[in-house]
């Protein structure tokens, strides 16, 4: 039996980036907020401990904090004409768990997406005619500029205590920092963090090339620093223990950092750990939510009344709860019609894999974001009219670790196991760079989210099924970019070089990215959207749904900056609504 | 039959409403509150978890533990039925209603100094909070100090009772400053050494004491191990925050600051700053540092390097609002080395405040540094960057791990 609980202002699905900070904001202005999370608390001192947390085989072998399988999981196939079937271990991408979410394991690669990216299909066409969109696409321009978000950029870096160097400080280019970016109102918080010898490599080489290398924006900071919220952090020490854990060092911006200690003081903030939100709950026209209902770990049901519900799980989880709970019509492919799972993409991974002789790069010495990138083949930086695609990657010469049992460097021809192997792992460890292209993916009629017709979870519930592979747009797009991180890479003076293409079709089980976006797309019409501008629901104005699920398509950067950004700018749209309850755009 | 279902409700209300405060006491209530506060009465009153001020705290004391008893206005296991002059005779004095003896746990020797005004707006304050049923045990003592009537003998010799009296001499600042540390405050009974009848030894005042084995450093103003390099305004960043740059509170500190100090206003804060630093320096000078090439030296820094300087900095000097400074830190220069040595034991964690939230933990290290390891790094700490305190043995360090085992924060 469902056990109704008191009422309160406002209910938050997921305590991650977007939960805690729309906890903390909305609880530091006096109204009762309840955060329902399924997994664990987690807290730097307790569970990142400096003793523990540098474990490479329970973090990154056994993915200690990552979700299960068992909690949820999906069905896959590359397209609809395929049985989806489900993902029994997490591979491609690796949703986190409990209190931080991915937050927690992140690398801390922290961007904002260019003026371009938010109007892209007005400005492709604009430059180059129809003829360049991509058969089957979906591509949409964001009902929000870079102008209007610059503000709400600018604060998440501020709470995050990003380390960069500015490219573009109101109109004025920089020196040093990435010349493409949008202009920003300030300089970054903290300095660039320092750089590898490679990475001095690739800035010699970019830079005679005629690109433009800069310092990769980082959350792994470089000084210590203490953010608006009063949390404070050490500066990183580049131990190389980034993705796939907690930092015990305090170094690299997670809701653990730079929310939570400020958060937990908030007299007004209730949080639920082992619990799982299993429906949003609507009034019986099912014009409002009325709150939530959860399960906790015994077992037992509650509802938790709201008058405010924010949606704020890792954004394929968001998709799935808006499916279940009827918010929005779902999307069907055939018909070309709905909006909950419409426009899924993900990104491209492609580059160059470089060896060098009488180097030492000592790949250990690193951090999830230091190295140097360049935008010079990003978004519409460089004329697609000779390439036939849309869209564009950033490229980095990056180290992130040098762990004992996972990075194991060999030159081609290697055997892949025995005394050879070993030899040529302890050859190659020292003198192994990698010039990467991290590459946008646009959305497609084929390419979706919606519920799996035969596969359901233990509490019986449909599993969300994924539909997706990287079309031909991606696919060239991806490789000619291979082809500019191997040319970079024999400058930089690699004897021998290999180059990596996009793997295709897209394979579920190899690592490669935990960027997946689109499915809850926010969009100037209802049609081709769940959310308006501000991420309240089109049909339901007291939801407010958060994450990368809001990106029309994806763009060729890691998605965390851009998603803090969204989330202060959707927090001024729940102030609004506070203020005068209702649809803040009309359709 | 309504009117009877009214009354029956009203009538609780009757009999407790007698015992409750006026509600035109409310500038008492708010004054009784902040006094409260000073005194931190909630840190012994209150059991981990439990309902604040309703007692049952075990304190343990050299002659066994004293459990605390319960303060909200519950009639019949609080003090309900106490009158402000009840009130007034247990922190004046040290007695009960009854007139029974309590023990100086209930540190009444610092109490006897605080005003009678202010004793009766706590009291009011205290008859605010709602009445928490909690009986205690009170007769925890063994045999022969559970012979509360022994109290006659101890108080002749160890309490002078009275209020305190302002130094005409001083500021008004120094003397209101000397009132709360040496009242309400009642610091000394931390940063005091005991005597073996556990009475605070009046001739070092403030020289510092060790507490569930954590070292209560020197208050004084002294140079080695006091607050000789702090100003006034050190003093009242790490009373308000938890920390200034050369320090972060931890230990039984960290709550004082949390549910006390933190809480108060600046004027008192600097009130206390300005007592504690003109009342005068008193401690041991320091000793020679030892010199780089001892082994013990070599040892320390062998270990500081691949563990400790990570976060507190080749050159000791830490990071602000994270890890504390080491160089010229007077934690490392106490003559009693316990809460150097207890940290790297077990680890602990800074204290929280408004202003700086974050607590940064400093782990657990007593697993994998043994006795003599941790005695060379914490002699290494106390005798480098400037540092010159006295080495510490092994034994120091295995008397202490034993007193504190499982006591991991």
């Amino acid at each position: 039996m469902v056990r109704r609980l008191p009422r309160k202002d406002v209910v938050i699905v997921g305590l991650g980036w977007t939960g805690s900070i729309l906890a903390y904001e909305l609880a530091h202005t006096g109204l009762d907020v309840v955060a329902i999370e399924r997994g664990p608390w987690r807290d730097t001192a307790v569970d990142f401990n400096i003793g523990t947390a540098a474990d490479e085989l329970r973090y990154a072998v056994r993915q200690d904090i990552f979700l299960r399988p068992t909690q949820e999981t999906l069905t896959m196939r590359n397209n609809p004409s395929q049985t989806a079937l489900p993902i029994r271990k997490w591979g491609s991408f690796l949703p986190g768990n409990g209190v931080g979410g991915a937050g927690v394991h992140w690398n801390g690669q922290t961007w904002r997406f260019l003026p371009d990216d938010f109007r892209i299909r007005s400005h492709m066409i604009e430059r180059y005619g129809e003829g360049i969109m991509p058969e089957g696409n979906h591509i949409q321009d964001w009902p929000v500029s870079y102008d209007e978000l610059e503000p709400y950029y600018d604060k998440f870096e501020r709470v995050a205590g990003i380390s960069g160097r500015a490219g573009n400080i109101k109109g004025e280019i920089q020196p040093g920092g990435n010349r493409f970016e949008g202009a920003r109102e300030n300089e970054y918080p903290t300095p660039a963090m320092k750089q590898g010898y490679q990475q001095e490599l690739f800035t010699k080489a970019a830079a005679n090339m005629g690109l433009h290398p800069f310092p990769r924006p980082s959350a792994n900071i470089s000084t210590a620093y203490t953010n608006p919220y009063g949390c404070s952090m050490a500066p990183c020490t580049y131990c190389g223990f980034c993705e796939w854990f907690g930092c015990a060092n305090y170094s690299k911006a997670s809701p653990q950092t730079c929310v939570l200690p400020a958060l937990i003081r908030e007299p007004t903030f209730e949080a639920r750990t082992e619990c799982e939100v299993t429906k949003v709950n609507l009034t019986v026209d099912g014009k409002m939510a009325t709150g939530v209902t959860y399960v906790d770990a015994n077992g037992e049901e509650w509802e938790q009344p709201a008058d405010l519900v924010l949606v704020c799980a890792y954004g394929l989880f968001n998709v799935r709860l808006l499916l279940l709970s009827g918010i929005g019509k779902p999307y069907d492919p055939a018909s070309d019609e709905g909006v909950v799972g419409r426009n899924y993409a993900y990104q491209t991974g492609s580059g160059s894999t470089a060896f060098f002789e009488d180097v030492k790069f000592n790949p250990f010495a690193a951090a999830g974001s230091t190295g140097v990138a360049l935008d010079d083949f990003n978004s519409d930086n460089f004329d697609h009219g000779p390439h036939g695609f849309v869209g564009g990657a950033s490229i980095t010469c990056a180290h992130t670790n040098g762990r004992p049992i996972r990075y194991h460097p060999t030159l081609p021809g290697t055997p892949a196991w025995g005394s050879a192997w070993k030899k040529g792992v302890r050859d190659a460890y020292q003198r192994v760079a990698n010039v990467g292209a991290q590459g946008s993916v646009m959305s497609y009629r084929n390419n979706y989210l919606d519920l799996d017709p035969t596969y359901k979870d233990a509490l019986g519930r449909p599993l969300m099924r994924m539909t997706f592979d990287y079309q031909p747009n991606e696919q060239k797009m991806a490789n000619w970019m291979a082809e500019r991180c191997n040319e970079i890479a024999k400058a930089m003076g690699a004897k021998v070089t290999q180059v990596n293409r996009l793997g295709v079709p897209w394979n579920v089980v190899p690592y490669q990215t935990t960027h997946n976006t689109g499915g809850t797309v926010m969009s100037s019409d209802p049609k081709t959207g769940v959310l308006n501008r501000y991420l309240q629901s089109w049909d339901v104005p007291n939801v407010f749904v958060m994450g990368a699920s809001a990106f029309p398509q994806n763009a060729g950067y890691n998605p965390t900056g851009t998603v803090g950004a969204l989330t202060y700018w959707g927090l001024d749209g729940i102030f609004n609504y506070l203020k005068s309850p209702g649809a803040l755009v009309q359709p | 039959m309504r009117w009877l279902r009214h009354l029956i409700l009203l009538l609780p209300l009757l009999v407790v409403g007698g015992a409750r405060a006026e509600p035109d006491n409310y500038v008492d209530i708010v004054r009784g509150k902040a006094l409260a506060t000073v005194g931190d009465c909630v840190a012994c009153h209150t059991t981990s978890g439990g309902q604040p001020f309703a007692g049952g705290l075990a304190l343990q004391t050299p002659f066994g533990a004293i459990v605390t008893p319960n303060i909200t206005p519950d009639a019949t296991t609080g003090i309900g039925s106490w009158s402000a002059d009840d009130f007034a005779r247990a922190m004046h004095e040290g007695r009960r209603p009854g007139g029974t003896y309590l023990y100086p746990a209930f540190p009444y020797p610092y109490y006897t100094r605080v005003t009678r005004k202010d004793l009766d707006a706590i009291y009011a304050y205290l008859r605010t909070l709602p009445p928490v049923e909690n009986r205690v045990n009170r007769n925890t003592l063994p045999f022969p100090f559970n012979i509360r009537l022994s109290m006659i003998g101890w108080n002749m010799l160890f309490f002078t009772p009275g209020e305190f009296k302002a130094d005409p001499k001083r500021s008004d600042e120094f003397n209101r400053g000397a009132y709360l540390v040496e009242g309400l405050g009642h610091c000394g009974a931390c940063h005091t050494p005991f005597n073996s009848f556990g009475a605070s030894q009046n001739d070092k005042y403030l020289q510092g004491n060790r507490i569930d084995n954590w070292t209560a450093p020197n208050i004084t103003n002294d140079m080695q191990a006091g607050l000789g390099k702090w100003s006034v305004d050190n003093v009242v960043q790490y009373l308000k925050t938890g920390q200034t740059r050369f320090s972060l509170a931890s230990g039984p500190m960290k709550d004082v600051i949390e549910n006390s100090t933190s809480k108060m206003p600046d004027t008192d804060l600097k009130a206390i700053a300005a007592y504690l630093k003109e009342r005068g320096a008193a401690g041991s000078p320091a000793p020679a540092p030892l010199p780089a090439s001892d082994p013990r030296m070599q040892m320390g820094e062998a270990i500081f390097v691949d563990t400790c300087s990570a976060c507190h900095m080749r050159s000791g000097a830490g990071v602000e609002h994270m890890f504390p400074k080491l160089a010229g830190n007077v934690i490392t220069t106490q003559n009693d080395p316990a809460s150097l040595i207890r940290i790297i034991i077990t680890g602990g964690r800074a204290t929280a405040t408004d202003s700086f939230p974050t607590s940064p933990s400093m782990p657990s290290l007593g697993y994998r540094l043994n006795d003599s390891q941790i005695a060379a790094v914490v002699t290494y700490v106390r005798n480098s960057w400037g540092n010159a305190a006295a080495p510490v043995s092994a034994e120091t360090v295995k008397d202490l791990r034993a007193r504190v085992a499982g006591a991991g924060d």
